[in-house]
């Protein structure tokens, strides 16, 4: 009964999210453009799969997986967990000792992210629009791979206690660097990937693996260290795709090397 | 099919939380049933939302942008832009939630008052920044696909605002700017944002949906990180 009641609430929650969507898509659509949109009943459907399955999507995660991926952030970063006591007394926090907080991150970051649903779509829609060029799981496994090298370095930050824009200017130079040599067609949906990881499934459990380890490495505050995993977690992902098109091209650059030299070497007997 | 196609999507955090809970913690799963039951709901939501995608928000977004380009009216496709930013924004939880955190931080800085008025005042302004900025980048991406500029040359003007108005801001509001930049964009947002880029770069002559069409979300977030940084210089 009290999940029937949870589910419900979620639906009502994303009923309220998609509210101002539709609102302004309708709106625009009967008294700018005077059409009738095309197969309307299916578009309807449609609709409603994405509200109902967003809220399901939800219930399931606030049911099953959050509780658990919280209380693990808690416990992995919990000094009687790191230093093997339970005493709280700590007079220096020595970054290596912190190996599973930054395992646990870059393993959840990646994980979450693969399943996360704005994702998908993305690597839907480019998929069909590079013609099968990029593929789904390609484009899902760069962009992961991205999230979990920036979470796992975004807690080895709070644990370090450096200033977040250090690390954030000089990833932007990373990009504007690599821009220059990737190729011209991945450059959008790279940019792009950086903005869709992090939604429904990583937000939640990154922000409290992130206020979790501020709140316990001494001198921390979780109110001003604790923020800026998320940033990470949309940076890195950008240079990941870059690089994926750029190994992609690199590969495809020495196969025809291969088969020249194959072809001059026949040529030559 | 697409029930497996999502039970695939989730093993990883399932073996993730599974590893980490039975041999790094060494402790037992609890309530195994409540777990099973949750991961079904996960997995079936995971393909009717995708499912939906295809049939409603895909289609939708792309006819909009079909419209739109042989309608003509570039006034009412801005218009239509920055109200899509600015609409899907300020509704957004997630945002909710920062803005929330941020007026506590705000608060225990000193910057503004204890009292729950001010907080509120504080949270509600700085979601209409996040919003309006949204829209002004939905704005400016649509610009730059109906004009074909190359992205990175407005990226990088982006970049490089942020790295000068991070120098003005105060300390406390770095990292909440920086994050916003990623929690604006939600789940809904996203494939429609993208179904609209794609949808005008491939109707528009001499466009590339592929080089032209995407780009739209990360205008989306990098935007929110300078104006949560002048919001918070402002109210400073």
């Amino acid at each position: 009964m009290v999940a029937l009641q949870e589910f419900f609430l979620n639906l009502l929650a994303t009923l309220r999210d998609v509210l101002p969507i539709a609102a302004i898509i309708f709106g625009f659509q009967f008294l700018v453009i005077r059409r009738p949109i095309p197969n309307f009943r299916k578009v309807l459907i449609g609709f409603a799969l994405v509200i109902v399955g967003l809220a399901l999507f939800l219930q399931g995660l606030q049911q099953a997986l959050f509780p658990l991926g919280k209380l693990m952030a808690d416990q992995l970063t919990a000094p009687s967990f790191i230093y093997g006591t339970a005493q709280q007394l700590v007079e220096q926090v020595h970054w290596a000792d912190y190996y599973w907080v930054y395992l646990f991150a870059a393993a959840i970051g990646f994980s979450t992210t693969i399943a996360e649903p704005s994702l998908l779509a993305v690597a839907i829609k480019a998929r069909d629009v590079s013609g099968g060029v990029i593929t789904i799981w390609g484009l899902r496994i760069a962009v992961a791979l991205g999230v979990a090298i920036g979470i796992a370095l975004g807690t080895f930050r709070i644990v370090t206690g450096t200033p977040l824009h250090y690390y954030i200017i000089t990833g932007y130079i990373v990009v504007i660097i690599q821009t220059f040599y990737a190729p011209r067609m991945i450059i959008p949906l790279a940019y792009d990937s950086g903005g869709v990881t992090t939604s429904t499934v990583t937000v939640p459990l990154v922000a409290a693996l992130g206020l979790g380890l501020a709140a316990t490495v001494p001198d921390r505050s979780p109110l001003i260290d604790g923020f800026g995993l998320i940033a990470f977690a949309s940076l890195f992902p950008i240079m990941t795709v870059m690089g994926y098109a750029q190994l992609g091209q690199w590969l495809r650059y020495r196969q025809q090397c291969k088969l020249k030299q194959k072809v001059e070497a026949h040529v030559n007997t | 099919m697409p029930f497996l196609e999502s039970a695939k999507d989730l093993a990883p955090i399932v073996a993730v939380i599974a590893f980490f809970q039975l041999v790094v913690l060494q402790q037992s799963l609890p309530d195994l049933g409540n777990l099973l039951t949750g991961l079904l709901m996960v997995v079936v939501g995971l393909a009717l939302f995708a499912r939906g995608l295809e049939m409603g928000l895909f289609p939708v977004g792309e006819n909009m942008a079909y419209d739109f380009a042989r309608k003509g009216s570039v006034l009412w496709l801005m218009l239509f832009s920055f109200a899509l930013g600015f609409g899907t924004t300020i509704a957004e939880p997630a945002l909710i939630a920062v803005a929330k955190e941020a007026a506590t931080v705000a608060a225990a800085g000193g910057i503004i008052s204890e009292t729950e008025e001010a907080r509120a005042q504080y949270a509600t302004g700085l979601r209409i920044t996040v919003a309006v900025s949204v829209g002004i980048a939905i704005v400016i991406g649509v610009i730059r696909i109906l004009k074909g500029w190359p992205i990175h040359y407005l990226i990088m003007a982006g970049y490089l605002a942020v790295v000068v108005v991070t120098g003005f801001a105060p300390v406390d509001i770095i990292g909440i700017a920086y994050d916003s930049g990623g929690v604006t964009t939600s789940t809904i947002t996203v494939p429609l944002v993208t179904a609209l880029g794609v949808g005008l770069a491939s109707s528009i002559k001499g466009r590339n949906p592929m080089v032209d069409g995407f780009g739209l979300i990360a205008f989306a977030s990098l935007t929110p990180m300078i104006f949560v940084m002048l919001y918070g210089i402002w109210v400073h």
